[in-house]
């Protein structure tokens, strides 16, 4: 496989997509340099897996124009094909075979021929942990082996870019941090990774550029520094016995707002100790009792708040018929 | 390599894919092949002798053993794209067919692999049906030739029944449905002269069961088989196999690459 350094790995202009009446896509633009992680941050439904869909061959944009690594997904789909791995959302593993008979499979699709295709499987088994489970049949793989797995066989081919659709949803933490280090390190193989995502932190913490999705539209875009500093710094949330206290403390500190029904008060904060400290010591100082604290850093929620103006919360109750309501955001303090 | 050893080899690896499934999935491959068994066996002891006497004086259960063997292979070509339905759809409401549609492999080959692994399939049930059949004390009057022309004769006839039983398993919802439709080919073996002759139902039926294809290829497999006379059913049988293979595959691919094109998430 041929790569032509200089060109962009991802490029997608005025890509729309509209399933009956519902637009899912607004002309969105996408761009991701080659060896470079994109990722696309949203709340469900926002139209990343149409996205990924779209730029993996799986179904036609309306309208728009894409290349992958320099071939047309339109005008040239295999092309496409050769070049790319995709992870969806779903196990996309065949259950009736074993963990090594899959990655055999793929190594025989992309023609990698018998010796070159063996030695592959070996070396994915042995960088996904999976060679002990390797003659075993997937009825008996955990979820987070069946997504390594998934990876593996997305690898087989070593695609040029490779597209992750919530690489990580439903992992325990740990299996979280594994998923990370394998991203990094293809992206740093010179692969182009994007990868969807509804957690700021994971975006944050493996993208070089974020666009940020919402209603099919491309409401930002950026390198994570750039985007973070448009987010306000998250906040702290001091809980008090009466109403009294709340009060007290509200006169003490006048950029915070008080709420009194739940006899809270939100103090904005950039999240460092010293900062911290420094609030309780004032509190401590001017005697008011604190019952309770809690920090909230910023998430998906801040983010939207503050490119669009308004919660993930909110338009998923009133604007969308379709998709899980669940707000990543809100549902974490 | 070009397009064509392309297209080969991942018909190959789609084939061989398939075979491992039949063979992970043990519980409807035996039921598959078990079921024309033991209704060959429930035709023979049970109505055989009663059915038997009706095929004329003195011939009994013996005789219609020679006379139905050729409807339990209709019976088990019907059973056996029973699986591939399922073994379609399940492909299909699976994850793994979005894989194979992002990476560059022959567009057809998925179902190519299908189709062949049911064909073998269904020669191997009909390889068991027979051994069992003259284990019972099965008599042919058939040579190499007729053998040759029998097999081909039920291949081709499976053929066109796994295309059709690929386009229901990709027009199906889902695993249940998929199980589900083919019953009705089931349903046209009995509605055949496949187990009694025609001449002994009624009008309307027995017009139904002239002019429907299990008729024609079950009494050209019987000719050949037992002498019996084939006459213009040979013709008929080989028409049937024909149009329902062409019309099968064309709605098969469509309804394959529809798919793709209208799937929301």
């Amino acid at each position: 496989m041929t790569v032509q350094t200089s060109r962009p790995g991802i490029v997608a202009r005025n890509v729309s997509k509209s399933f009956g009446s519902h637009l899912v896509l607004d002309k969105v633009d996408l761009t991701a340099d080659e060896g470079a992680i994109l990722a696309l941050l949203g709340p469900n439904g926002a139209g990343k897996t149409t996205i990924v869909r779209i730029l993996s061959t799986l179904i036609p944009a309306d309208s728009g124009s894409m290349r992958i690594a320099g071939h047309d997904v339109v005008t040239d789909p295999d092309g496409v094909r050769a070049l790319i791995g995709v992870t969806g959302q779903f196990s996309a593993v065949d259950n009736l075979l074993t963990g090594a008979e899959n990655l055999r499979l793929m190594a025989d699709l992309r023609h990698l021929g018998r010796d070159a295709g063996r030695r592959r499987v070996t070396e994915l088994l042995e960088q996904f942990d999976l060679t002990d489970a390797g003659d075993q049949l997937l009825s008996t793989y955990s979820g987070g082996m069946r997504r390594r797995l998934d990876l593996a066989m997305t690898l087989v081919g070593e695609p040029r870019v490779i597209f992750l659709d919530e690489p990580t949803a439903g992992l325990d933490p740990r299996s979280r941090l594994t998923m990370w280090g394998i991203v990094r390190q293809l992206a740093s193989a010179g692969v182009t990774v994007l990868l969807t995502t509804q957690q700021l932190d994971e975006a944050d913490q493996l993208a070089d550029r974020i666009a940020v999705l919402d209603q099919g539209r491309i409401v930002a875009e950026g390198t994570p520094a750039e985007l973070k500093s448009r987010i306000p710094g998250g906040h702290v949330r001091l809980h008090f016995a009466g109403p009294d206290l709340l009060r007290l403390a509200a006169g003490l500190l006048p950029a915070a707002a008080p709420d009194q029904d739940q006899l809270v008060l939100q103090v904005p904060a950039d999240g460092t100790v010293d900062s911290f400290r420094e609030l309780l010591d004032e509190l401590h100082g001017a005697r008011i009792a604190v019952e309770r604290v809690s920090i909230h850093t910023p998430d998906l929620d801040d983010v939207f708040l503050a490119v669009t103006g308004s919660h993930v919360t909110g338009r998923h109750v009133t604007g969308r018929p379709d998709g899980d309501a669940t707000p990543q955001g809100a549902a974490q303090p | 390599m070009t397009t064509l050893a392309y297209t080969l080899s991942d018909s190959r690896v789609m084939l061989r894919r398939n075979l491992k499934h039949q063979l992970r999935y043990p519980s409807m491959t035996v039921m598959l092949v078990g079921l024309p068994v033991v209704l060959l066996l429930l035709f023979v002891y049970v109505f055989g002798g009663q059915l038997g006497a009706g095929l004329g004086a003195h011939l009994g259960r013996r005789a219609y053993l020679d006379y139905v063997v050729p409807g339990l292979m209709l019976i088990t070509v019907a059973s056996a794209v029973q699986g591939t339905s399922i073994m379609v759809a399940m492909d299909m409401t699976g994850g793994i067919i979005d894989r194979f549609r992002t990476m560059a492999i022959a567009r057809g080959s998925v179902l190519t692999g299908h189709v062949l692994g049911s064909l073998i399939q269904t020669l191997a049930a009909l390889a068991v049906l027979i051994g069992v059949a003259f284990g019972l004390g099965f008599r042919t009057t058939a040579g190499p030739l007729a053998w040759l022309a029998t097999i081909g004769m039920l291949a081709l006839f499976a053929f066109a029944l796994i295309w059709l039983a690929v386009a229901l398993g990709l027009a199906a919802k889902s695993v249940e449905t998929a199980s589900n439709t083919p019953m009705v080919l089931f349903l046209l073996v009995f509605l055949s002269s496949a187990f009694v002759r025609t001449q002994t139902m009624p009008g309307g039926l027995r017009q139904f069961a002239e002019y429907q294809p299990f008729t024609p290829v079950g009494d050209t497999v019987r000719g050949l088989l037992t002498n019996a006379a084939i006459g213009n059913h040979a013709i008929a049988a080989i028409a049937w196999s024909i149009g329902i293979a062409l019309a099968a595959y064309f709605w098969a691919i469509r309804l394959y690459n529809r798919r793709r094109a209208t799937q929301p998430s």
